[in-house]
């Protein structure tokens, strides 16, 4: 039989970080999503109600536009990249190689280096020096092994400077996305490959028909993750470019540390920091919706 | 008998030792928490050289230097802000006088008034009146200015003009004559970082006080010159114009980082604040000449340094002990022959001051001022962030209409 004070035990237990929770996340949402509706853009606060003119004049903004832009092409880069070369990465260390554990470790160090670390170093190897002084970091190493047409401006150049950024996330991310895909691989029953191994199935029809659908969760899975990342990417971009060349480095949250603390902008800070909430909820809520219908 | 007299006795007198200890030592205690911005070269040894003139005065204050690192002061003006929103103000901080301390500090209410200071230490008659108006507000004075740095001056290499015998370009068609006999030789004629983001707009107030002089210049942010003027389209297309002369990895590089151009002789020409003569000091290299930039001859775009008194700050006597510091003769000589900038006063003997400076100083007493933009002299944070956005878009997507309409828009917001 149960005792009476149980069912209260842990609703008691719970109460105080849902609390937290809902003061320290929820509230403070709730107040950024007032501050955007606010005339607040001078230090001093002003609660006065302009309905959506924050937004209009963001979206009329053309660094916000570029800024747009910017992780758009950043997110599709940056995620495919990191899917397609984490993928890869497992499957080869899947083949139970020799020095599996090292080559694992290997992989996944990059994410162990804070991204203002990494983006010191990119905004180095990325440097790409001038016509003057001649080549650096990663020009330089191709004009030694005889690929100069490789080189380019990097984040320099405004066409491509997001996309040096995506590299660097790339580079950090790829191994982590590998280490996803190594136990999605490791959870696939061996029966199955076996059996489909034994009917006469190819190595590619394998991979296709059974390795890839038994992966799919896990796909779902690091996009979400991928994507809220690049979404909210601040520290790389900081380090390693600032905002760029007619701002193709620069995104959205650049922008809003900005506009908030070095134009006073409190009200449009709040309004682009609601606007990355809406985007990055595209991604969270269809992951929330398909997780609870399974669960349910 | 004895011994009872003996204990009282020496209880007497280190009561009596406790009680006059206080009256003794009748200098400030507790702390003071500065705030800046002054982390490399020679400003960070600058500050250094107040805070021991400030040590030596008051050795029982606790100096706590807090200093955030980031070129114009970009970072610490966040951390300020947020202290100063969050009720937990500094007890004090730097600020470029003018309007970035009038419109962001003042006007909303979160600063004390120092007139009587200025009175009682006789810095109204030793500060100049362009000093003193950027730093008053109805009235009452807000900071302590402890330098003044000149933003328009052109920066170039000494050999590379002498070996092609070039002399400082006075008239925009002469800095393109001279661009464009240095690019034949090889030579980058002009050198520019904008990694940091505030570095081309910089250059372009020049180019603007070249096109319209300074009274229109200071027209323009005042509202009594209009920003669809011709004259700001002929400025856009000029600055163009040398944006096409300029090293092609300036994007990647700071201002000091491009100022290696000089030093290794790969670049002639560079438009940079004055800071950097100290910065030319601190790496040891003497084979540089200036002169202002293009149509500038006998103005002085200046900015300044200021500290000031929040309201509620928590050790106000000491802050005030360290104004007084900044105000003082003794201070602002040894800050500014560190920094590398001119004292705020006029009455400092500089004779011993670099070359530079004392020309600096001189051009101080006779130029006609204008405010710098991009450091807060001349327009509110809010305008200074868009019109730096907007240069920052030009240099390197250089559309002349699209930028003045930009340009006309903010002006329009911040001056309604």
């Amino acid at each position: 039989m149960r005792i009476k004070g149980d069912k209260w035990t842990p609703i008691l237990f719970i109460t105080p970080s849902i609390v937290a929770v809902g003061i320290f996340v929820y509230g403070f949402i709730s107040w950024t999503g007032f501050i955007s509706f606010t005339k607040w853009n001078n230090v001093l606060p002003d609660y006065t109600l302009v309905g959506f003119k924050n937004y209009q004049k963001l979206f009329a903004n053309m660094r916000f536009q570029i800024d747009l832009h910017n992780t758009l092409v950043f997110t599709v880069v940056f995620v495919g990249s990191c899917l397609l070369i984490g993928l890869l990465l497992a499957v080869l260390i899947d083949q139970r190689i020799k020095g599996e554990g090292m080559f694992r470790n290997l992989f996944l160090l990059p994410m162990a280096v804070s991204f203002i670390v990494s983006g010191v170093i990119w905004h180095w190897l990325f440097n790409p020096g001038s016509i003057q002084l001649g080549n650096i970091g990663v020009n330089q190493l191709f004009e030694k092994l005889g690929l100069n047409f490789l080189n380019s401006g990097w984040y320099t150049d405004p066409k491509i400077g997001i996309i040096a950024v995506a590299i660097a996330a790339i580079w950090q991310f790829s191994g982590y996305t590998m280490a996803l895909y190594l136990a999605g691989l490791r959870g696939i029953p061996l029966e199955l490959r076996e059996a489909a191994a034994i009917d006469g199935a190819s190595k590619w029809k394998i991979f296709y028909y059974i390795t890839l659908p038994f992966l799919r969760p896990i796909t779902f899975g690091a996009i979400i993750i991928l994507g809220h990342i690049s979404l909210k990417i601040f520290d790389l971009v900081v380090a390693m470019t600032g905002s760029g060349p007619a701002f193709s480095c620069d995104v959205p949250a650049l922008f809003m540390y900005d506009t908030t603390f070095r134009g006073n902008h409190f009200a449009q800070g709040a309004s682009i920091a609601i606007i990355l909430l809406l985007l990055v909820s595209l991604l969270i809520i269809p992951y929330l919706i398909t997780t609870f219908s399974k669960e349910a | 008998m004895f011994r009872k007299i003996s204990i009282i006795t020496v209880l007497v007198f280190m009561v009596s030792v406790f009680l006059t200890l206080p009256v003794l030592a009748e200098s400030l205690s507790g702390k003071v928490e500065v705030n800046s911005w002054w982390t490399a070269g020679g400003e960070a040894e600058g500050l250094n050289a107040l805070i021991k003139i400030y040590e030596d005065k008051y050795p029982d204050i606790e100096f706590i230097n807090a200093t955030v690192a980031g070129g114009a002061g970009t970072n610490a003006k966040a951390v300020f802000k947020t202290r100063m929103l969050g009720g937990d103000p500094p007890d004090t901080f730097q600020v470029h006088a003018g309007h970035e301390l009038i419109d962001t500090w003042v006007v909303p209410g979160y600063m004390q008034p120092l007139t009587d200071l200025y009175k009682s230490e006789g810095w109204t008659n030793s500060m100049p009146q362009g000093v003193l108006d950027i730093v008053s507000y109805q009235g009452d004075y807000w900071s302590v200015p402890v330098n003044i740095h000149r933003s328009n001056v052109l920066w170039f290499n000494k050999s590379i003009f002498d070996e092609y015998k070039i002399t400082p370009p006075r008239t925009f068609t002469q800095f393109f004559d001279v661009c464009e006999e240095l690019k034949s030789k090889g030579i980058v004629p002009f050198v520019m970082g904008t990694k940091d983001g505030w570095e081309a707009a910089h250059v372009f107030e020049s180019v603007l006080l070249g096109k319209l002089g300074t009274n229109d210049y200071n027209g323009l942010w005042t509202g009594g010159v209009k920003w669809s003027d011709p004259r700001v389209t002929d400025a856009l297309e000029t600055f163009a114009k040398m944006g096409s002369y300029l090293n092609t990895d300036h994007s990647a590089l700071t201002w000091d980082e491009a100022g290696q151009y000089l030093l290794k002789e790969k670049g002639a020409m560079m438009i940079m604040g004055d800071w950097t003569n100290g910065w030319f000091m601190s790496v040891g290299f003497e084979d540089y000449g200036w002169a202002p930039p293009p149509n500038n001859d006998g103005i002085f775009l200046a900015l300044s340094d200021s500290f000031a008194l929040p309201k509620d700050c928590k050790n106000q006597e000491n802050v005030v002990a360290w104004l007084k510091v900044l105000g003082s003769k003794e201070g602002q000589y040894s800050f500014n022959k560190a920094k590398g900038s001119i004292p705020a006063r006029t009455d400092i003997d500089i004779s011993d001051y670099n070359d530079y400076l004392k020309s600096a100083a001189k051009d101080w007493q006779k130029d006609a001022i204008s405010p710098s933009v991009v450091h807060g002299a001349a327009a509110s944070e809010g305008w200074t962030t868009e019109y730096k956005d907007v240069i920052t878009l030009f240099i390197s997507k250089p559309d002349v209409s699209y930028a003045q309409k930009a340009l006309v828009t903010a002006a329009e917001e911040y001056l309604e």
